[in-house]
């Protein structure tokens, strides 16, 4: 007795023995741009966990007869320096690779953050209902009146930049999209009969939301956590930029740029390179959203 | 229809006061304005006086009902920094502003719309891998880097445009466009994604059925159907936008509100803060509140609850 998938097509054919969620990778490999996007992730992982196995100079020492050097590959170039130096004669390089660690670090926390406030926030209004639903959406709605960078920008420059203090503003400052995301889905899902089903056979509200409801709209949430999080990386690169992220020396990409705009009618370099990496890392992100809300989303990709 | 309008306006009226209270506490947190607004070799005599002049030293509820007292009848205070009224340093500025906005804007608008009904159009086409592409790339650069690569580019080596500042429309370019470019990807962004859930729907096989021409049933059918959420992102756009100001005015040193708020920030000027925020949230919660009613106006199916 065989039991015959309801869509047969192409991809379901070669997935009918995988598990949901190898199908889902087979998706997402099938595409050169996605396995690019991943080569760039782990490369940029790589350079944040282990800076000194990559970085061909110390990114902190500073010499200054070598101050505003051009990158390597240029005539007037200095050979070592492959993208230059800055006004202080560090190595461009590696302070970018330096700076991956800070920048993902912040990221990724300040993600989680207000991926854990916003999907309990979420759940609670949308599943609850009624008065609780209600207060949520006020709160929610009153955060997102607010421009979000002048908002942590007060608080930054309140508190001071320290780690932790972006980590939480940064968090804090992206919960409300999470909490709107998460109660939308549960009002969608909330009526169907599983649900029913969960509640009939007496399990108790904690545990259908998280035991059951949950799990059903955990591909949004991490369709939506990607792009979530190339938001939290332009943030802190803008935070850095405006001088409130994490202090200098530490390099900063956004902070590295700051530094290069007084110099850049005569170094362009120092701040150019900087820039290529905050979008090639946001732009990572974003694609892999992309694809995974493709590939999670079978009915769309199969058109 | 008067009756939702009435509803939706009382509703916005708990989010102002919160942002209120918000605004009111946050200004509040951030140390004594004395020690920045007075020489560090000020007598305590000359800070008492400043704190009384200013109201400094009366209970914080105190301060929080004589400034929503003065808020309601349009006074947010002196500024600290330039001895005016504070709503009147962001008015002077909000002209500059709104300039910047609405030509960013509609620059985006322009773009965005036609490029996102493309995209979804001709799915995985070249055209939608080049919007697709464009579009995340607008999305992956930030806008303050963008801003001093166009200086560099544009101003500095080309010397077609100023580097910043305000005044002609040559100023205007650099800026809105900078500005414009982070929203159009957005705009296009969803409009895409919105277009290729309403292509696959059953109305769409049917105004083709009929034998309507495709570009009836793709702008027609298929934009009219989709244009409702893309509404919705164009107006929370609003909020992005503001944020968006404070960098931008920043990087070109636009004589806008967004960059005075940054310096009210920096300086601690506490009336001038609460101005500018709370204009900011005002002007987002009645653009959101508009298109709410634009929604009821333009799809039948939502009800004047």
């Amino acid at each position: 007795m065989s039991v015959t998938p309801v869509n047969v097509d192409a991809t379901s054919k070669r997935a009918r023995n995988e598990s949901p969620s190898a199908a889902v990778m087979g998706r997402l490999l099938s595409k050169k741009a996605t396995i690019v996007s991943l080569v760039l992730l782990l490369a940029a992982l790589f350079c944040a966990m282990f800076p000194t196995l990559v970085a061909p100079f110390d990114p902190y020492n500073q010499e200054l007869v070598m101050r505003l050097k051009a990158p390597a590959f240029l005539d007037r170039g200095v050979a070592g320096h492959w993208l230059g130096t800055d006004h202080l004669g560090r190595d461009i390089l590696s302070r970018i690779i330096y700076g991956a660690r800070v920048t993902l670090l912040v990221s990724l926390l300040a993600l989680v953050v207000s991926l854990v406030i916003g999907v309990v926030a979420g759940l609670v209004a949308g599943f609850l209902g009624g008065r609780t639903d209600a207060v949520i959406l006020r709160l929610v709605d009153m955060q997102l009146a607010f421009p979000v960078i002048l908002l942590v920008i007060s608080i930054v420059a309140v508190l001071g930049p320290s780690l932790t203090n972006l980590i939480v503003i940064m968090g804090l400052s992206g919960w409300p999209r999470f909490a709107r995301l998460v109660r939308g889905a549960v009002l969608s899902v909330r009526g169907l009969e599983y649900v029913e089903a969960a509640r009939a056979i007496g399990a108790g509200k904690m545990r259908v939301m998280f035991r059951h409801i949950l799990p059903n709209i955990l591909s949004a949430i991490i369709v939506y956590s990607s792009f979530e999080l190339a938001r939290m990386i332009l943030l802190e690169a803008t935070l850095s930029y405006l001088g409130l992220g994490v202090q200098p020396p530490e390099p900063t990409w956004g902070g590295m740029i700051s530094e290069g705009q007084k110099y850049i009618t005569q170094a362009w370099w120092v701040s150019l390179f900087p820039g290529i990496a905050i979008a090639t890392i946001i732009l990572v992100f974003n694609m892999i959203g992309d694809e995974l809300r493709d590939a999670l989303d079978p009915q769309l990709s199969h058109e | 229809m008067l009756q939702y309008i009435a509803k939706r306006i009382v509703l916005t009226i708990p989010v102002l006061f919160g942002i209120l209270v918000a605004t009111f506490m946050l200004t509040r947190l951030t140390g004594d304005p004395t020690d920045l607004a007075l020489p560090s070799n000020a007598t305590e005599e000359a800070r008492e006086e400043f704190r009384k002049l200013h109201g400094l030293d009366q209970p914080i509820w105190f301060q929080f009902v004589r400034f929503t007292y003065h808020m309601v009848q349009g006074d947010f205070g002196t500024s600290i920094r330039f001895h005016e009224p504070a709503l009147k340093l962001v008015m002077d500025r909000m002209g500059a502003t709104t300039e910047l906005a609405l030509a960013a804007m509609a620059i985006a608008i322009i773009i965005g719309i036609p490029a996102g009904v493309l995209s979804a159009y001709r799915r995985n086409s070249f055209t939608d891998l080049n919007v697709r592409g464009i579009t995340l790339l607008g999305q992956a650069v930030p806008s303050f880097y963008l801003g001093i690569l166009s200086i560099l580019f544009f101003a500095v080596w080309l010397r077609w445009f100023p580097t910043g500042g305000r005044g002609t429309w040559w100023h205007l370019v650099l800026p809105a466009t900078t500005l414009a470019l982070q929203i159009v990807a957005l705009i296009a962004r969803v409009t895409r994604s919105c277009m290729l859930d309403v292509l696959g729907q059953d109305y769409i096989r049917t105004a083709r059925a009929k034998g309507l021409s495709e570009s009836k049933v793709v702008w027609l059918h298929g934009l009219r159907n989709a244009f409702i959420p893309v509404l919705t992102v164009i107006g929370l756009q609003v909020g992005f936008l503001m944020g968006g100001v404070v960098v931008t005015e920043t990087v070109f040193s636009w004589p806008g509100v967004g960059r005075l708020a940054v310096q009210a920030i920096y300086q601690r000027d506490f009336p001038l803060v609460q101005a500018v925020v709370f204009l900011f949230a005002l002007i987002f919660v009645v653009v959101n509140l508009l298109v709410d009613l634009a929604y009821a106006a333009l799809d039948p199916r939502i009800g004047y609850r």
